[in-house]
């Protein structure tokens, strides 16, 4: 098997295994979390029932699991229910939304380093796959150009409802996206200036040798005073960047577009059964990426802390293994913090959220940019 | 991939397709949106010669430089268009070009 | 690419337009890349498809523009137009015909050894030595359609 074919193979592998296997597996098991959570949260059970239905079979008991089998249970029902299409829509429009709403979401994962690599002998050599399925030397500007692509699917599903509801909660959710998209932009700069490198891969590869960005100290380089300095930009920039995540995947205390109270559902209200769970899969998806692309700017994406995987070998199969649990692990531990973060903070007013986007943050992450570069001119 | 030419040949047809539009349409929004399409078009012309015309053995990135700069143009352009058109709505509650001919006389 | 192009002129529903017209900027942006122009072709999808265009919808929303009514195209417009694009084809055509070095295919780039070629890093050090003057313009210009933005709107506010 030639070069070609096999780089092909184990390309699909990572794209079927990173986008279907692994994110949308983590989106069903949010949505659980979510619920046991908050559940926890708010002092209460939550989902603990779903498990083998022994009972049907004959058996005393059911086995519950904790309610493991919960979103197995929940994507049936979605598939199962009637997907009734309301008649005052816009037919094209109504169907291609969910769609737009989900795509983007999984395909910025692609440039997501989920792992170091990992050489295996194939025909007698050896070959070194690294575990990332696109290596592109534009990684962020790529993540925010498709991610900016998604606010289609909720413009197209709240104007082509042709309902109220929806067309406020899907004008409200353009217009914060586009303002906060600055913020998450501009937030990411002094990053990019410390790092001097727009390569996931490379940031990632970095961090793992010099410690992480956000945790700036490595066994094997010591103490460096500079490096302690830039975390104070740093901190500022993984701050506002949180926040204008937050804001991006309309999630609260930004969930504005779907705010119950006033929008009964915000742009989906009028969806059903699959539909619906396509918008919701892509919220989480969004939210999963996003997480993904913080942990892998800030909090060293697959490395362990301290610099300690420069005395582990490399490329072999356990030590990246190791690492892709490193990051995913990293990443939901991050998830739950955001669950931690809706179940803890009322929601924002309109008018509140746009003075937060606009005066707060904009001048925050410019500031921000300014003072890195001040601080770096300062060091060299 | 394709030489030159097809490049080219894209270039021409888009901007002509933009070009067309500008006559043709009277909704000033689709205008607009004809305006930035023929814009694109000349920005495809721009990265084809800079893509074929290598300087040692790089693209030439002085004429991807212009593209760029394009760009950042035409997205403020939108942002006061678009203002514009919104006010100009607000005035005369019509976006269509041939009812606003009170200049007319 | 080129059929979205032609949706944009031909729908009646400025929205159907609209999206035509994203498609065929995406379209653009591949085609960039296909030239090795990975940072442009990524900042036409960001600025053209994920900001400009979310604002045209933006307003062609909120004016809440219905599909147009089947009013009688302007014949002159019309004929004008055709002869136009006939014409443009017909010079592109015979332009394209007679110009040699437009058979020319894609000339592999080369890059010195033991290094990969990044767009992005080579246009930012031109942005920001040779042409920094430019960028002080263009910044300036950008200051200026914000206030320009921002005064436009509020005087319909205040009214």
């Amino acid at each position: 098997m030639d070069w070609l074919s096999f780089t092909l193979i184990t390309t699909l592998i990572k794209i079927v295994g990173l986008c279907f296997v692994a994110i949308l597996g983590l989106v069903s098991y949010t949505v659980y979390a979510e619920r046991r959570v908050s559940a926890i949260i708010q002092d209460r059970v939550g989902p603990n029932r779903v498990g083998l239905p022994l009972t049907l079979l004959g058996f005393k008991k059911d086995v519950s699991f904790l309610g493991l089998f919960q979103p197995l249970a929940d994507g049936i029902k979605f598939i199962l229910k009637e997907d009734f299409t309301p008649a005052h829509v816009k037919k094209f429009y109504f169907w291609l939304a969910p769609a737009l709403c989900l795509v983007p979401a999984l395909l910025t994962c692609a440039v997501l380093p989920f792992g170091s690599s990992i050489t295996i002998p194939w025909n007698g050599s050896e070959r070194t796959i690294p575990l990332v399925i696109a290596n592109l030397n534009v990684g962020p500007l790529f993540v925010f150009a498709i991610a900016s692509l998604g606010v289609y699917g909720i413009v197209l599903a709240g104007w082509s409802s042709n309902s109220k509801y929806p067309f406020f909660g899907s004008v409200r959710s353009t217009s914060q996206m586009i303002s906060y998209e600055i913020s998450l932009g501009l937030s990411l700069v002094p990053v990019l200036l410390v790092m001097g490198e727009l390569n996931l891969v490379t940031i990632s590869q970095q961090q793992s040798e010099h410690g992480w960005n956000l945790l700036p100290y490595s066994l094997r380089d010591g103490f460096d005073l500079n490096r302690w300095l830039l975390l104070i930009p740093l901190g500022l920039a993984f701050v506002t960047f949180v926040i204008a995540m937050f804001a991006e995947t309309n999630r609260l205390p930004f969930d504005l577009p779907e705010c119950e109270t006033e929008l009964v559902g915000g742009y989906h209200t009028e969806y059903s059964s699959m539909k619906f769970a396509l918008f919701f899969m892509g919220e989480y998806a969004a939210m999963i990426v996003g997480s993904g692309i913080t942990v892998t700017l800030f909090l060293g994406g697959w490395s362990l802390p301290l610099g300690l995987d420069n005395y582990l070998p490399k490329g072999t199969v356990w030590v990246g293994l190791l690492h892709t649990a490193v990051f995913f692990s990293k990443l939901i531990a991050f998830l739950i913090f955001f669950i931690w973060v809706r179940w803890t903070l009322p929601r924002f007013r309109y008018d509140q959220l746009m003075r937060l986007g606009w005066i707060w943050m904009f001048e925050i992450c410019l500031a921000n940019v300014l003072l890195t570069a001040g601080i770096l001119w300062y060091i060299s | 991939m394709g030489t030159l030419n097809g490049y080219l040949l894209v270039s021409g047809l888009l901007f002509t397709i933009g070009l067309t539009g500008v006559m043709v349409r009277r909704n000033i929004i689709i205008i607009f949106m004809c305006l930035e399409l023929m814009l694109s078009a000349a920005n495809l012309t721009l990265v084809a010669f800079s893509r074929f015309g290598l300087v040692n053995g790089l693209p030439n990135h002085h004429g991807q430089l212009l593209v760029f700069f394009t760009i950042t143009v035409a997205a403020a352009e939108v942002a006061v268009g678009l203002a514009i058109i919104v006010a100009l709505y607000r005035a005369k509650q019509t976006v269509h070009v041939e009812d606003l001919k009170s200049l007319g006389g | 690419m080129l059929l979205f192009g032609v949706g944009v002129v031909v729908n009646r529903n400025p929205v159907a337009s609209a999206l035509c017209l994203v498609v065929s900027f995406v379209g653009l942006a591949s085609l960039f890349i296909s030239l090795d122009a990975h940072f442009l072709g990524i900042i036409q999808i960001l600025v053209y498809t994920g900001a400009v265009m979310v604002l045209f919808l933006f307003i062609i929303m909120l004016l809440d523009l219905k599909e147009e009514a089947r009013r009688a195209l302007n014949a002159w417009a019309v004929a004008g137009g055709a002869v136009v694009a006939l014409c443009l084809v017909g010079t592109l055509l015979h332009v394209l015909g007679t110009f040699p070095k437009g058979e020319a295919t894609l000339p592999p780039l080369v890059v010195p050894e033991g290094q990969t070629y990044e767009d992005t890093k080579a246009l930012g050090t031109l942005l920001f030595t040779e042409y920094v003057f430019h960028v002080q313009v263009i910044g300036l210009l950008l200051l200026g359609a914000t206030v320009g933005v921002v005064a436009l709107s509020k005087k319909e506010a205040s009214k």
